[in-house]
Formats: structure tokens, sequence, C-alpha cells
């Protein structure tokens, strides 16, 4: 393919389609595919490939979207579906199924706003909604690392380590909708890169297993605890599948966290998604004025990546994060858990800014204001509302 | 890495007459349990991949690490085993793999929260067999009204006993076209089978419909539980008839015309019922509309005896 000019559910559709394609010498792929705005040309694109070995099953709904994955994991085949906003929360029993069977479905989620009232741009309330699903998380902040970040997500979904479904969010419309040149990689390097799935408690006739029964207090607790361990296992099998990855393709995607200027800067923003690239660029231009500020684009949300995290803030005093999101009676959830990191710093000030929200242009200017807030702070308060302090 | 993956003792392809195995917890008289068996029973020669629901059918298995099941079994969620089931036969599919895939699902999960997923399926003509075990209640909750409780039943949540009729899931399920519809009581064993094979030979979606007894929720006797699906045969209140292709149809008992004796024999052995809350002259009048539209579909677009 080469470099090509492409939309983002373009790119995220060719690289499911050419990842489930990479397994056709074993099981082949499968997934199921329902329509939602702004993620539907992922799915037409899937339901239009020619697969060798892979079918894509047109289902009635978001719920049955992922009971296919399901099936068609316990069946062996790599899976893969794509949703946004209500039709993520209309598929949650069966995200957290996925996630409490352990199959290594991958799934995109181009973040839409979530209803009522009805709003079709981005907000990253529907995918975090699903943070506690048992699956990874990673927020894409361009069309590349959007490319790049699929793959590493079928890397450590099905790594035998890990063995938990993967989510890769984009923006709506910022990201789904626009174009951007973009390597999309041969099929050639991506079944160099991709090993066959193997998913070890798929259904055997020879061997028949109950798979989601019944269990009592201690082997839930167990088997929540197994979770928990693999989860902690998935920053270095990510750190592994970035080698490999630069091994294959000859460029390097970002980590679970990437940051720019932190490491003589008191003052760091931290963000995600498109944000953290005007994030990114807004410190260049400081930078170039001598303000002493940094930034962080925390790019894994799930497991959080508490130490690279503390790593990259080790010397600022102030930090400010960004929140396209909004868990209400609360403030924004990456905020949540930066502090949560931060409980052992109390030397830092914290302060949180819910912005975008509803899908509202995040400028420069809009980052510009909010770091002038954050550097003239004297402490810090309640969740500062961006467009409404305006 | 362990799973809730339960391990059981292997059993060969072909040796799986018992899907059911001994120690199961299930209630004594259960209509599911005796379904379960001559599922295996009928599969003899293959094994099956099975999919169930939320449902007694799941219980069924046991905790783990062990399971009553002889079968690999997928546990799904209760409005999915028959997208669940979509996606193991498109695997199957894909490896030239002709195994069975079958979903065992109660009423609730067939007429109530499955309805969708299973109407789906049914328009995808999913290479599946989809049972239901109808036991009128959702029983695995402790006995609540599912629409396909009938009309004056008291449960737990319709107290006063339920108003409006039983959902006539056969009649949806054969407006679809599907190539196979029938209905099964565990009191007519050879017609029982006979379908369950028929059911796997036919390609595509087939659609079997199981009256199961349960004393727990019908608040009956155990031993009587075969007895009782008799008589609801014999009474015309279930009627025993397949359906090929949404379009022919075939009668498999004709019952004498429904007498107020014949229906009594059959709900007063079970306290769901009351003659407070059942009006039999109605319940008679229904069957004989259920009866006049089956004889009319069948003399119409019948299909003869030695003919599917």
């Amino acid at each position: 393919m080469g470099r090509e000019l492409v939309t983002g559910n373009h790119a995220a559709g060719y690289m499911l389609a050419r990842a489930g394609e990479a397994n056709r010498s074993a099981r082949g792929c499968a997934g199921g595919a329902y329509p939602i705005t702004p993620q539907t040309e992922i799915i037409e694109f899937l339901r239009k490939f020619d697969f060798a070995k892979g079918e894509i099953v047109p289902v009635e709904s978001e719920h049955s979207a992922m009971a296919v994955c399901i099936g068609a994991a316990l069946g062996g085949a790599r899976t893969f579906t794509a949703s946004s906003s209500n039709g993520l929360a209309y598929m949650t029993e069966n995200v957290f199924a996925a996630g409490f069977y352990r199959l290594p479905i991958v799934m995109i989620a181009v973040n839409r706003t979530l209803g009522p009232p009805w709003n079709i741009w981005v907000d990253q309330g529907d995918s975090l909604a699903l943070r506690d699903a048992a699956w990874v998380q990673f927020y894409a902040d361009s069309h590349q690392d959007l490319v790049d970040t699929i793959l590493l997500a079928f890397r450590v979904a099905e790594d035998q380590r890990v063995m938990l479904p993967v989510m890769v969010a984009l923006d709506g419309f910022v990201t789904s909708h626009t174009q951007m040149v973009v390597d999309l990689p041969d099929q050639e390097l991506i079944d160099a890169y991709l090993p066959d799935c193997n998913v070890p408690h798929k259904l055997d006739v020879h061997h028949p297993t109950t798979v989601g029964g019944l269990t009592w207090p201690k082997e839930t607790e167990h088997h929540r605890r197994e979770i928990q361990s693999a989860m902690e296992r998935v920053p270095g099998v990510l750190e592994e599948a970035i080698d490999e990855f630069e091994k294959v393709f000859g460029r390097r995607p970002d980590g679970a966290v990437a940051t720019e200027q932190t490491e003589d800067a008191n003052t760091i923003m931290i963000a995600c998604n498109t944000m953290a690239r005007t994030l990114r660029r807004v410190v260049k231009d400081r930078r170039a004025s001598e303000q002493n500020v940094g930034m962080v684009k925390c790019k894994m949300f799930r497991p959080f990546p508490r130490e690279a995290m503390l790593t990259a803030l080790e010397g600022a005093t102030r930090v400010g994060v960004l929140d396209r999101n909004h868990s209400p009676g609360s403030g924004g959830i990456f905020w949540q858990e930066i502090a949560a990191t931060l409980r052992e710093r109390p030397d830092v000030l914290v302060q949180d800014y819910l912005v975008g929200l509803g899908g509202g242009d995040v400028t420069p200017e809009v980052i510009g204001e909010l770091f002038d807030d954050l550097i003239e702070r004297r402490r810090s308060e309640e969740p500062v509302w961006k467009e409404l302090a305006v | 890495m362990s799973t809730t993956a339960a391990e059981t003792t292997a059993c060969a392809p072909g040796q799986c007459e018992h899907l059911l195995r001994a120690g199961n917890t299930n209630c004594a008289g259960c209509g599911m349990s005796v379904g379960l068996q001559w599922l295996g029973e009928a599969l003899n020669e293959e094994q099956p991949l099975v999919v169930i629901p939320a449902c007694c059918g799941i219980v069924t298995a046991g905790a783990f690490p062990t399971t009553a099941y002889n079968a690999p079994v997928a546990a799904s969620t209760f409005a999915s085993a028959a997208a669940v089931a979509t996606g193991l036969r498109a695997v199957a599919r894909l490896n030239r793999d002709r195994t069975p895939v079958i979903c065992w699902a109660g009423d609730g999960g067939t007429y109530d929260i499955g309805l969708a997923t299973l109407s789906a399926a049914a328009e995808r003509n999913e290479d599946i067999v989809y049972i239901c075990y109808d036991n009128e209640i959702y029983g695995n909750t402790g006995g609540q009204r599912s629409s396909a409780t009938p009309e004056g039943v008291f449960t737990t949540t319709s107290p006063g006993g339920k108003s409006g009729r039983k959902k006539d899931i056969m009649g949806i399920m054969v407006a679809h076209g599907i190539p196979y519809a029938a209905t099964l009581s565990i009191a007519h064993r050879e017609d029982f089978l006979r379908k369950m094979r028929t059911a796997r030979q036919i390609p595509g979606f087939s659609f079997l419909l199981i009256h199961s007894p349960c004393p727990t929720g019908w608040k009956s006797e155990p031993d009587e539980s075969i007895d009782l699906v008799r008589y609801a045969v014999s009474c015309g209140l279930f009627p025993l008839y397949e359906v090929f292709h949404g379009e022919r149809y075939r009668i498999n008992e004709r019952p004498d015309p429904p007498t107020i004796e014949a229906i009594n024999e059959y709900m007063s052995r079970q306290r769901r019922y009351t003659s407070a809350a059942v009006d039999m002259e109605h319940v008679k009048r229904e069957i004989e509309r259920r009866w006049r539209f089956l004889g009319a579909m069948a003399a119409e677009f019948g299909v003869a005896e030695d003919e599917d």
C-alpha cells in the first residue's frame, strides 16, 4: 500500500481487515458488524473486504456484534469489531463478558458523546465508561498512531501472557472523518508482524469444558486477581511489541506514555488523543519563548501506566489534566487516575480541566489559556469547566 | 493461565449420549434434564458445541471447576445465545468443520430478552439448532412471569394470575421462513428424537420448542411431570407439529376436540392454575381457535408423512 491519504475510519477498517487476513493459515477471522455514527465506515469497509478466510456477520445490534466476536473467539478465530457512543453503551454487557472470558477481541471505539441529548461529536465518556470491563485501552492521537496501535493491539491482546481484549479509541470526526497521509503496511509485513492467533480456552470437542459457568467467591476473586496480573504484564508486553514493530516496519510508535520536554519542566499538562497533538505544539511554542513547560500524552488508559507516569512527572510541581469526558459527581476520569498516581507526591499541585466536552474545539489558544491558569495557580480547585469559565 | 473453563473428562466423538452427567443438581421431575439427555441421544454420532444463556440450563453445569456437561459449553449472556452460536458456527464453517452448534435456552432467554438476537439469527438463516425448553416461567430466579406464561397462571410477578395470552413463539419463528420449526414433548419420545435429528440434518436454522415441566414453578408433583405434558398434548393445549420452510405444515398428533374435563385433568394437578383466575370456557375456545388455524394450514399447505 505505502503512503496514502485516508480517513481515520478507512485506516482502521483496513488495518482490522489486514490483521484478520494475517490469521488465514490458522482459524481465520470473524466479527459482528452494526452501524453507528461516526464509526459506520469501519464496518462498511469490513463487510466489503474480500477475506480469504474471514466472515463479518451483519447483526441486529451492538450487543450481538460483541456476542458474535465472543463466539468466534471461543471458536479460536481472530476477532474484531467497532462501535461508538450509545452503541458501546448498548454493547456493555458483552464488553464485560469479553473481558471476563479473557478473549483477545480488538474493538475500535470512535469516541462520540453519549446521548441524550443527541450529539455526534467527540467526547471520551463512551469508552471510559467501559474502563472496568477488563479491556486494555489505547487512545490514538493521529491517523498513523491509529494504524500502528491497531497492530500493537492484536499483539498485546493475543499474547499468552495477557489474553485480554483491547480497545483502540480515536476522536469522532476529528480523526475518523479527516484525511491524513499515513503509511499503510502491506499484507506481507503484517503477516510477518502478527503470529497466528491462539485462544487457549477455545471450545474443543475433544476436551469438553464449560466456559463462563458458575464460580464461588474464592474462585471469582482468583479470576479477578489473574486479570489484574495479566494487566500488570501489559506494559512489558507492549514494549516488546513496539521493539518488534520497529524491526518489521522501521518506525517506532508511541508507548503507553509519550512525553515532550518533561525532563526539566516544572509545569506539565497531560492529555490524550488529538488534544495531545495540539498540546505538543503548544509546548514547543512555549519552549521557544523559554517557558519551562512540558506535556505527557497518556496513550494507554488501562492498565493505567502509573510507573511511566510517575517517571514522566518526576520533576513537576504543577500538573494539569485535560479531560474530554466527565464523570458526574466527580470530574474528569483521567484526572482521577493521575491524582491517584500522585498520591505519594503531596508537593505536586494537580488541576483538572474539563475541555472540549460534546465535541468543542480544543485549539492551541484554548490550551494556552489553560497553561496560563496552571502556571499562575496557588492551589488546586475542583475541576474547571473550560467552556463555562470563558 | 487459568480461566473459568472447567475441564471434564473428555468423551470421544460419538460417545456423547450422556450429555448431562450424573451428579447434577437439577430438581426432580425437571423436563429440561430429560430434554438434555435426549438431545445427546439424538446427536449420538456427533459431539456438539453448546451455547447456554442465563437459565437453569447453565446452573445445571454446576460450579467451577466441575461441570455436568459432557460437551463443550459456552455460557453466554442472557440475550446472546443465538449470536454467540453464530460466531462459533462462522469459524467452524471457515475451517470446514461440520460440528453442530446448539443453543439451549429457556423461555425467558427465547420469548423475552433474547428475541431480537434469535430473530436476527433466524433471518440470516444461520446453520444452528436453537432449542427452547419452555417451562413457561422464569424458573432460575424463582418463578416470575414470562411472555410464555399461560393466561391465568399465578407467579411471583403475576400474583393475581397472568393477564394476556401466552406468546405464540412458533408463529413468530415460522414467519421467518426458517427451514425447520417444531414443537416437542418429553411425553412423546420417538417424535422428540426424530425432530431433533431432522433439525440437525436440515441445513440452516432450526427452532425446536420443548414443553418442559417444572415441578418447582408449576407447583406439581415431580413424578407427574411426564403425565402433565402428555395431558397438555392430549387436551389440545400443546399441539405437536412441525413446519418446513415457514409454509409446509405437518401435525404430528391429532387429539380429540378439547373438553373442559380434559383441560382440567392437566390444570388441576398444578397449583399455579386456580379456578379463580382461569376461565375454562375461554381456554377451551382458545384451543379450538388454535386448532382451526393449524388444521387449515395443514390442509392447505400440508406435507405428507414420508416427505421431509
